[in-house]
């Protein structure tokens, strides 16, 4: 208990320094804006930012809730919940501006600590040159995707650790593992800035890593699935497995509640990868589009192999087949066709069934909600395969060029290349970020309940309540 | 008097319900167990992970009645519970010493 006191009293040391150093949204640094937002384009940002903030809470948490036994179910919730809380207040403190200021190639500044000179007059930069969106609604918009980031990792290492120990080491790996691989892949200047071709050498200079690298993540396939999948993995390894792993009944105590709660994903995944847009465009609506093409047919895909390998199509089955196919268009859906989004989705649903059996055995690691074998999984499979069905020549939209004004040549091995380099990237950054946070907080405040408690749930033992009585 | 304790499937539970009122029996006990026997358990998947249910949900009927009823009574619960396959159950027979209904005070047959 000492420790946590003392972990959590550091933390608050530090917020209060910022926050006497800094002050909230300082009026002196008011920028003129360049170009008013369209109404249009605001209101669908709002809207989609709503969206993103329902896919974690509820639905995330009762995805997860449902598949675990029913002593652990207030657990799994109230990690869900804390953890997009206190993502999104330390999004305001300092990860808007570590994430989306420019700094170096793989972290910003300091300079928007505390959104900092951010006004209602504030814009922020969109795909289209001269189309600007309020800052402010960027900010929260990019804040879900910060938020349910961490959120999805949980589900690797739910049913036993500690709720101080999953608060602390989110911390550490929201800072070191979220904030910079966002900013490798997405931190730009924006398009404005791609006057000339001299101009655009020199605006691509200040991008992030990734993005100079010319990977494309359309609604955050690496920045949100591979990296939250890896961080995952690592846990399932570094916690250990639950008690009784393989000898006891672990069945999910609710499937309803797994349904609901994919169900809230898949309609919120909407505001994740047609709001990634940021205009309420036509190219919006194709990334509406193949969101729905490719979910729908992953969820089709798991239901029909399952069945013809192991006899019968199951629930379970057919909500993580849609979990899968969504995951797996994420860094996809603003980029290929509809053609391209059943081909990814159909993969998808086969491919993580694979991930959640297969895989799972071979990588012998107990991770509880399946977090690798369908965000890992599904996260790379969707990368590689952007670079793939984003050519033209198979139906995709392939990549702007803001020099010339037009759709740049395509090169299919060049784009899978660059896909992969922002993987391996994420993999090697997530998953030493990961090692080390989970040692400190081992070191700290110990990683797991104790055999007792966590036979006992973690319900009543963590949180002083139980979520069901009969 | 005689206990009669049946162990029957969940869902034939309104017929030997209804057999037992047709036969005059005034009042009937339902209890949700879990179990095995013949049957066995069966074989859940929850996606790479499967888990063997070894006991099976069943509902245990008890009813007290008056020696003259026995035979009706258990061939009553037999024919309503039988579906025929594996799993449909059994019936247990025990004597019973003593009755009381706690309202009244009355006690053997006449509180039955």
């Amino acid at each position: 208990m000492k420790k946590i006191i003392v972990f959590s009293s550091l933390m608050l040391a530090v917020l209060a320094v910022l926050a006497v150093g800094t002050g909230f949204a300082d009026e002196a640094a008011a920028v003129a804006a360049v170009v008013p937002p369209n109404k249009g384009d605001t209101a669908w940002m709002i809207v989609a930012t709503l969206l993103v903030t329902l896919m974690t809470i509820p639905g995330l948490a009762l995805f997860y809730g449902g598949l675990v036994r029913s002593k652990n179910m207030l657990s799994v919730l109230m990690q869900v919940f804390t953890v997009f809380s206190l993502c999104m207040v330390l999004w305001v403190i300092y990860g808007y501006s570590l994430a989306f200021t420019e700094g170096n190639g793989f972290i910003g500044g300091f300079s928007k600590i505390l959104l900092k000179g951010i006004t209602v007059d504030s814009v922020a930069a969109t795909f289209s040159k001269g189309v600007n969106i309020p800052e402010l609604i960027y900010a929260f918009f990019q804040a879900t995707f910060a938020a349910i980031t961490p959120a999805l990792i949980l589900g690797a290492f739910a049913e036993r650790m500690k709720f101080s120990a999953v608060l602390a080491f989110i911390v550490l790996w929201f800072t070191f593992a979220y904030l910079p691989i966002a900013h490798m892949v997405w931190y730009w200047a924006g398009p404005d800035a791609y006057t000339s071709a001299a101009a655009g050498i020199k605006a691509g200079e200040t991008a992030g890593f990734l993005f100079q690298k010319g990977a494309i993540d359309f609604a955050g396939g690496t920045v949100v699935h591979i990296n939250a999948a890896i961080a995952g993995l690592i846990g399932a390894f570094m916690v250990g497995k639950r008690v009784g792993f393989g000898k006891e009944s672990m069945a999910p105590h609710s499937l309803t509640m797994t349904m609901i709660g994919a169900c809230l994903l898949w309609v919120g995944w909407f505001g994740f990868n047609a709001g990634s847009n940021l205009e309420a465009t036509g190219a919006a609506a194709l990334a509406f589009g193949n969101t729905m093409t490719a979910t729908a047919a992953a969820a089709l895909a798991w239901t029909f192999t399952e069945w013809m390998i192991k006899g019968k199509p199951s629930m379970l089955g057919g909500a993580s087949g849609a979990v899968a196919g969504l995951v797996a268009i994420t860094p996809a859906c603003g980029y290929v066709g509809i053609g391209g989004a059943l081909i990814i989705g159909l993969l998808a649903g086969v491919i993580c069934l694979w991930g959640v059996n297969g895989l799972k055995r071979l990588l012998g690691a107990d991770d509880a909600l399946d977090v690798f074998g369908v965000h890992g999984v599904g996260g790379m499979l969707g990368a590689v395969l952007t670079g793939v069905f984003a050519d033209p020549a198979l139906g995709g939209v392939g990549v702007y060029d803001y020099v010339t004004n037009k759709v740049a040549e395509y090169s299919m091995s060049t784009q899978v290349i660059s896909q992969l380099w922002a993987i391996g990237t994420t993999i090697v950054w997530s998953g030493i970020v990961s090692i080390v946070a989970y040692k400190l907080v081992d070191m700290t405040i110990g990683l797991r309940v104790t055999e007792e408690e966590e036979r006992e749930g973690l319900d009543t033992v963590s949180h002083g309540e139980s979520a069901y009585h009969n | 008097m005689k206990f009669v304790s049946a162990i029957i499937k969940p869902f034939k539970l309104n017929e030997v319900r209804e057999s037992l009122t047709a036969l005059g029996v005034q009042g009937v006990t339902v209890t949700e167990v879990k179990g095995f026997g013949r049957q066995k358990g069966h074989t859940e998947m929850y996606r790479g992970a499967e888990y063997v249910i070894e006991f099976l949900p069943k509902l245990k009927v008890e009813v007290a009645i008056d020696d003259s009823q026995l035979d009706q009574v258990v061939e009553g619960i037999k024919k309503a519970a039988n579906t025929g396959k594996i799993g449909d159950g059994k019936i247990f027979v025990f004597d019973l010493e003593q009755v009381m209904r706690i309202r009244t005070g009355e006690s053997g047959p006449e509180a039955l």
